[in-house]
């Protein structure tokens, strides 16, 4: 990042911790993470290493007992919940493993609701809505139902509902959940697509050949983040090694 | 892997001299195997003196192709039907390293996990990079040599967590005069313990 860029996603020494006494779990224990605008961060680690918790508090879905979660330089604990809520329609997009789909709104119905609830005229918002179908290669699909498609173009319709209008913060949770490798691959590749147009991304995964996809990588274990990637290089450079 | 079988492979398309020959095997492992001349003409001669190819008349420019012949098809052909037996690949310098990492004094085994499972996942990152770079379908062939590093690259990472998980569960046995059953004992309580303890 240059010194004019701010992060989208600045969370500092975060603690998140569940119940209390000796039955306290500590989720996440004083860490701390930016994502700027173009970089797309992996979050790898067991399951219970905090990463979806992680997640959670990126999105403003929950918030840390502990440290502060910034989203374009807006403390998220300054929000109210109708604040919260319009920072998660208008600026936060989400791609979960199971898609939480309606199943009785169409594809088209189903990515533009989000912009409906936020007041944009239904006319435009399914326009839009159609525009990120076709984003993510669902260009005639539109009309169906949830269960009138399979399980990889149910995930795209997912995606284009995360991507859809100017989502400036990508959160996705093992968005290839149960995929077969080359539809997993083409979500990823979407994912990817969007962050290098500008967003940023943050990417929770227990598989090491999807968190590839990131520019960096972070490792947590038990709530803290024990190392990282360095941010990459250029192709050319890669070419002119030799494999490793 | 040999070279010969793939400069067998090549040569089945058509007759081609050195450094064409170099160039194709590059291109067709994405420059990920770099070949020197050298290597090329040394082998192209044993697999002449054997039989397997043929040397044709130079060209005006100097430049001498080669042909296959029926033996190297069908070399080529056995090559391609047997499977590449584990044995025959080197030695996994990694897991030797923290073998020994384990049971040499004063190493910090969980940091040599960690380096290791960093520079692992960056040459993962790079190697997607690449295939991301490369979509077109003429580019199947080198997207596919870069799967197999990516799916390798993978196994490693899931075997350093592995190795990560097991560190945490293991204290070397204590020095002095102690049975190796009664430091078995020891060990196994250790898990419950080191559970208790978080």
């Amino acid at each position: 990042m240059t010194g004019s860029d701010v992060a989208v996603l600045d969370v500092r020494d975060v603690h998140r911790t569940h119940g209390t006494g000796p039955a306290a779990v500590h989720a996440l224990r004083g860490v701390s993470l930016t994502v700027g605008p173009g970089e797309l961060v992996a979050v790898m680690g067991p399951s219970g290493s905090g990463k979806s918790t992680l997640l959670a508090l990126a999105g403003g879905l929950d918030s840390p007992t502990a440290g502060e979660v910034r989203v374009e330089g807006q403390p998220l604990a300054a929000l109210d919940r109708r604040g919260l809520a319009q920072l998660r329609r208008r600026r936060v997009g989400y791609i979960f493993q199971n898609l939480n789909l309606l199943g009785s709104l169409t594809a088209v119905e189903n990515v533009a609701l989000p912009l409906e609830l936020d007041g944009t005229g239904v006319r435009r918002a399914r326009a839009m809505a159609r525009a990120a179908l076709a984003e993510v290669g669902l260009p005639d699909l539109g009309d169906r139902f949830p269960d009138q498609l399979s399980g990889g173009q149910q995930q795209r319709v997912a995606i284009a509902r995360a991507l859809v209008g100017e989502r400036r913060l990508v959160l996705a949770d093992e968005p290839t959940g149960a995929l077969d490798s080359q539809t997993g691959e083409a979500v990823l590749h979407l994912l990817r697509r969007r962050v290098d147009a500008g967003a940023a991304g943050l990417l929770v995964t227990h598989e090491a050949r999807h968190a590839g996809w990131a520019d960096r990588v972070v490792f947590l274990r038990d709530g803290v983040l024990v190392d990282s990637t360095a941010p990459l290089g250029s192709v050319e450079q890669l070419l002119s090694g030799s494999g490793r | 892997m040999s070279i010969r079988h793939g400069l067998l492979a090549l040569l089945e398309r058509g007759q081609m001299y050195g450094y064409q020959l170099r160039a194709a095997f590059e291109e067709s492992t994405g420059s990920t195997w770099p070949l020197n001349i050298g290597q090329v003409y040394t082998t192209l001669s044993r697999l002449e003196r054997d039989g397997l190819v043929r040397s044709l008349p130079e060209s005006e420019a100097g430049q001498r192709p080669y042909e296959i012949t029926d033996a190297g098809r069908a070399d080529l052909a056995l090559w391609f039907a047997t499977p590449v037996s584990r044995t025959d690949r080197p030695r996994d310098e990694l897991s030797i390293k923290l073998a020994l990492a384990l049971t040499t004094p004063g190493v910090d085994v969980r940091s040599v996990v960690q380096t290791q499972r960093a520079a692992t996942m960056r040459a993962l990152q790079e190697l997607t990079r690449l295939k991301y770079a490369s979509d077109r379908p003429e580019d199947l062939p080198w997207r596919l040599v870069l799967d197999a590093m990516v799916f390798q690259a993978e196994a490693e990472v899931r075997w350093l967590d592995h190795c990560e998980t097991s560190l945490v569960r293991y204290r070397p046995p204590a020095p002095g005069p102690q049975s190796p059953d009664a430091s078995r004992g020891a060990e196994a309580v250790l898990p419950a313990d080191e559970e208790a303890r978080r």
